[in-house]
């Protein structure tokens, strides 16, 4: 086990870095920008977090894991927030982790601008095993609240792609 | 002056509308008509109860009395219900959903983009939220709006009667009362009759160009503000609250 100073911010944004999305295992809460902040009062350690979606069912499972990964490590009266503002965007995002979305197989979101409904964007989706931009959408919703179902017509390969939020 | 009272019976409102909504879209989990659309019923379900939980958390804060959402959902009677009456109603063929998805999800955009703004922060964050979703579920059914529009006579048919269903639902959406002005004048509700032009410019084209006529209607619905219910809402409550009232706190 790794010894994290659990009494810094920046300690348990360590140790919580290795809890991940249930729903995408490769990409952990604080890289989707999910972990927001860290209090510590006189007894106990607050983290706050933010949802994807308001009825995203990956929260409780997400609370859970801090919750038991924090005890583990001895920290004392460990509770979670659940804060919506300011609300959860995609943009938050950093490239490397877009790049880990699409070694996964989903296509990573773009930027929140594209989902502009005045003048429906033209935007291209890239095919994460090809990088064809020659893809259509099979389903604005997919498996998740997060994806929605695509496919490539030149590899032929159905994929998800992460929506834009 | 907002009185806690209003606060309160607000925040039911618009926890209410989404808890109703998606319990109507649910009933879609397993029967849509295709399977791209059977996931995006539950998914937009989803996003309806998610809002519902944010709402009803704070309503029963507001309140004082301990209750938490799910107390909130699962232990008031019918009369204590403010969600809009067209949220309740049956969904009907598929193209009666997408008719009543289109004209919710668009007054839902509308109101949301208004609330961002709340002077009550609670509000202006789970708006902030919403108003995304909102948008996302708007978008999709206006395409099937087009879709169905301007597909077969069968399809066309099926969409316009869709229309005249709810259309006469459509007005109590903008209705306000004592405590919504308060709450408008106070900068923290919405004033919902400077919606109602908004929502009819964003409205209107998309049927124009589905080829759907505007229903003629002379009457419209009216009673949920003062917690009066179709006929409708007994029977959702009944399936919804059943496991709470025969087995009172089960938990999992
Ligand atoms: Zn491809």
């Amino acid at each position: 086990m790794v010894s994290e100073d659990i009494h810094s911010k920046e300690g348990i944004f360590r140790l919580l870095s290795s809890i991940c999305d249930p729903e995408i295992p490769v990409v952990s809460i604080e890289e989707m920008g999910m972990l927001r902040d860290v209090i510590f009062h006189e007894h106990s350690c607050e983290v706050i977090i933010t949802p994807t979606y308001t009825g995203c069912p990956a929260m409780g499972i997400i609370e859970d894991d801090i919750i038991a990964l924090l005890k583990q490590h001895g920290v004392q009266e460990p509770k979670v927030t659940l804060v919506y503002s300011p609300a959860w965007t995609t943009d938050w995002m950093t490239e490397t982790t877009k790049q880990k979305l699409r070694d996964f197989g989903i296509a990573a979101p773009m930027h929140s601008s594209c989902s502009s409904w005045i003048k429906p964007a033209n935007a291209h989706v890239h095919c994460p095993r090809c990088n064809s931009k020659n893809t259509k959408v099979v389903s604005q919703f997919g498996s998740t609240a997060c994806k929605a179902l695509y496919s490539c017509n030149d590899c032929k390969e159905p994929f998800d792609y992460f929506k834009c939020h | 002056m907002t009185t806690h009272n209003a606060l309160y019976k607000y925040l039911l409102f618009l926890g209410d509308n989404g808890l109703i909504q998606g319990h109507r879209l649910s009933e879609l989990c397993s029967n849509g008509p295709i399977l791209e659309e059977d996931l995006a019923m539950t998914n937009l379900a989803l996003d309806h109860i998610g809002r519902a939980q944010a709402f009803l958390k704070y309503a029963g804060e507001v309140e004082g009395k301990g209750r938490t959402e799910d107390d909130l959902a699962y232990k008031r009677g019918e009369r204590e219900f403010y969600n809009n009456l067209i949220a309740e109603l049956p969904n009907g063929d598929f193209a009666c959903t997408m008719a009543r998805m289109l004209i919710v999800s668009s007054f839902e955009y509308l109101l949301f983009t208004a609330l961002c703004t709340s002077k009550n922060a609670t509000i202006a964050a789970i708006a902030a939220k919403a108003v995304k979703e909102a948008k996302y579920h708007f978008m999709h059914s206006r395409d099937w709006c087009y879709r169905l529009g301007k597909g077969t006579e069968e399809s066309h048919r099926r969409l316009q009667n869709g229309f005249n269903e709810f259309w006469m639902f459509t007005g109590e959406l903008f209705e306000m009362d004592a405590d919504f002005a308060a709450l408008a004048n106070d900068g923290i509700g919405a004033d919902l009759t400077v919606l109602k032009p908004q929502w009819l410019t964003l409205v209107q084209p998309i049927l124009a160009d589905s080829n759907i006529a505007i229903p003629n209607v002379d009457y419209m619905q009216t009673g949920s503000r003062n917690g009066i219910h179709t006929e409708y809402l007994g029977h959702i409550l009944s399936e919804m609250q059943y496991l709470q009232r025969a087995y009172p706190d089960a938990k999992w």
